[in-house]
């Protein structure tokens, strides 16, 4: 029994969730190969080699593989399947593209979003917005399973000798062609890893208002995070979003300005060590998930807040 | 061109979930049920679709128990022209939903299929892709912009690092978020009138599809609560608790 993953990565650097997801693959079966599907992928390969956790590595170079469609992946996931009792991969939008494609081909019935590997065919998953856990035991002689990066560890990255082989690449779709991708860059920490996420919510009442929260994080060096309402009323972009259908963020510490706690939003911040929510609504179902509760309005409290940090000495980085 | 939509009946997105004591599942007694939210938009996008004159045909499709009917009257009283409706009880797993969405897309022969991109229920985000698989379609996950060309879509899609844009060729699945548009409510005339449009009942059984659920439920718990928190009086006390209390500054 073996493991194969399917590693995110942007043809120079592995993305920090593929490591996490290697963690809770490792623990399903320690014989763990990670599939890298690219295009001059070298450095990413190296870097994979060096994981401890991975035993091997699968490269399969070509042009066609530059960006990422499931249409391409499926294919090459295919062929390798075989030698294979589970295929992983973590659960954010790349994942979920990908893995549900693969699993039908094989006949198996995909489990999803697991938090915790209970053992080989039996795993821990949240359902209902995190409102439930699930135990699940899959029945499928081959599983497919994708893996709520923040639910596990990183796995260290230096010390591993795995080997790279080459695989075979497959032809191109021909009915699905890449456009474009507008990614967001920022100097920031990344929202699914920072250490500290501030958010805000319908509360902040405009994008300009935003920079109180910028301000913040700079001085926190935190990432930024938002309601649903505050990326649909246009004040910040989409992949700020936290939430059911945005993303899970466990920081050591999170805070919520003007967001009233809806359980989709908390179904992506309430595992967070540290909560706290500023808000001027005493009854915000937020407060009931804070360990810290500010009831105040956020453009008398923020200013004062950042006045306050800066008082500091230090600052934890 | 002709568009199938499929809509789920779950429980409401407002109703706070309660797990059953002896850990089978949810209560759902006496609990309010809705279309799946990113489903309306789905039928949203296929009524404006057909309202530019693009599309010909809405056909709304549910697969569940026999109350998951009230879903596709829902989808018909929003625009949809005629609704399918799937019975089968218990839990259908994806996999088994979308064979038998394969089933009634061979039958029907739509040139897009529409869906939500997760279910809020089982939380899921498997049955577009899945159904793309079956049928080798191209698919365009989590779509928060679509442009419907002569033989193609040109589809924005919501990814971790921001949007990405693709082009499928027709036929093709396309599974929405909820930012693709806002969903219109249905009118009291158009609601009567959606009583007079047709449902096709047809049994699971009877498709020749095994619905028979590949993963036990071995039990459903209450996630662990967190530890009652409490308020400060100010801005000075805060900074000073995160700093001292929970030394996370
Ligand atoms: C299927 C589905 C999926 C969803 N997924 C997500 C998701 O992933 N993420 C998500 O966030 N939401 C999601 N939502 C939406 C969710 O239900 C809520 O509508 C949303 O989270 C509300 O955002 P908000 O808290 O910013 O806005 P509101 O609920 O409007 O709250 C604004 C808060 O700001 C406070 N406020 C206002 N002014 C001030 C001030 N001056 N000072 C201090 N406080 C102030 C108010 O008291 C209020 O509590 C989803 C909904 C559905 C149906
Ligand atoms: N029982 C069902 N009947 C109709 N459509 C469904 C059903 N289950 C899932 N779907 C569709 O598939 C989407 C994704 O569901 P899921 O894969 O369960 O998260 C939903 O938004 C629906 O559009």
């Amino acid at each position: 029994m073996s493991v194969l993953l399917i590693a995110e990565h942007n043809n120079k650097e592995i993305k920090s969730f593929t490591l996490n997801a290697i963690t809770a693959a490792s623990q399903i079966d320690e014989d763990l190969h990670v599939l890298l599907i690219g295009h001059n992928a070298d450095e990413v390969a190296k870097s994979l080699s060096l994981v401890p956790n991975v035993k091997k590595v699968i490269q399969v170079d070509n042009e066609i593989y530059e960006n990422y469609l499931a249409e391409n992946f499926t294919p090459v996931v295919l062929k390798q399947a075989e030698n294979y009792s589970h295929i992983v991969c973590s659960a954010n939008t790349f994942g979920k593209n990908l893995m549900p494609r693969i699993a039908a081909l094989l006949d198996t019935s995909q489990v999803s979003d697991i938090i915790k590997v209970i053992s080989a065919d039996t795993f821990l998953r949240p359902i209902y917005a995190g409102n439930a856990f699930a135990t699940v035991k899959s029945s499928d002689a081959k599983k497919c399973v994708t893996i709520r990066p923040t639910s596990f560890e990183a796995a260290q990255t230096s010390g591993g000798t795995a080997e790279i082989i080459k695989a075979d690449t497959h032809e191109a779709a021909k009915n699905t062609k890449f456009i474009k991708k507008e990614e967001v860059k920022s100097d920031r920490p990344e929202l699914g890893t920072a250490r500290i996420v501030i958010s805000g919510g319908r509360g902040m009442q405009s994008g300009e208002n935003f920079k109180l929260i910028t301000d913040i994080a700079d001085k926190l060096n935190a990432a930024i995070g938002a309601s649903r309402a505050a990326v649909d009323a246009g004040y910040i972009t989409n992949d700020h979003q936290v939430g059911q259908t945005g993303k899970v963020v466990v920081p050591d510490l999170y805070i919520a300005v003007g967001i009233s706690g809806a359980i989709q939003h908390l179904a992506g911040m309430k595992e967070s060590k540290i909560i706290v929510a500023i808000n001027k609504d005493g009854e915000a179902p937020i407060f009931s998930v804070a360990d810290y509760g500010l009831e105040a309005d956020l453009f008398e409290a923020l200013p004062k807040f950042l006045e306050e940090l800066n008082k500091l000495n230090t600052i934890q980085k | 061109m002709k568009i199938l939509v499929a809509v789920k009946r779950v429980i409401d997105y407002n109703v706070q979930i309660r797990v059953k004591e002896d850990g089978t599942g949810v209560v759902t007694d006496n609990v309010k049920m809705s279309t799946n939210p990113p489903d309306d938009n789905a039928i949203e996008e296929a009524v404006k679709i057909k309202e530019s004159g693009k599309a010909s045909e809405i056909v709304a499709i549910t697969v569940g128990e026999e109350k998951a009917q009230e879903t596709v009257r829902k989808a018909l009283a929003v625009g949809a022209d005629r609704g399918i409706h799937i019975k089968a009880d218990g839990i259908i797993e994806p996999l088994a939903v979308s064979k038998i969405l394969q089933k009634v897309v061979d039958k029907e022969k739509p040139d897009l299929v529409f869906m939500g991109k997760q279910a809020i229920d089982d939380d899921c985000n498997q049955t577009g892709q899945m159904l793309a698989a079956l049928l080798n379609w191209p698919q365009a996950t989590f779509a928060s912009k679509i442009e419907v060309k002569e033989k193609t879509l040109e589809v924005t899609r919501e990814v971790d690092e921001g949007l990405e844009t693709i082009e499928v060729s027709i036929p093709a699945i396309v599974t929405c978020d909820l930012r693709l548009n806002e969903p219109r409510y249905a009118s009291l005339p158009n609601i009567m009138k959606a009583k007079k449009k047709p449902i096709e009942q047809i049994n699971a059984s009877d498709l020749g599809v095994d619905v028979k659920p590949r993963i036990e439920q071995l039990k459903v718990e209450e996630p662990p609560k967190r530890k009652a928190g409490i308020k400060v009086s100010s801005v000075e006390e805060l900074v000073q608790k995160l700093k001292n209390e929970a030394k996370v500054i």
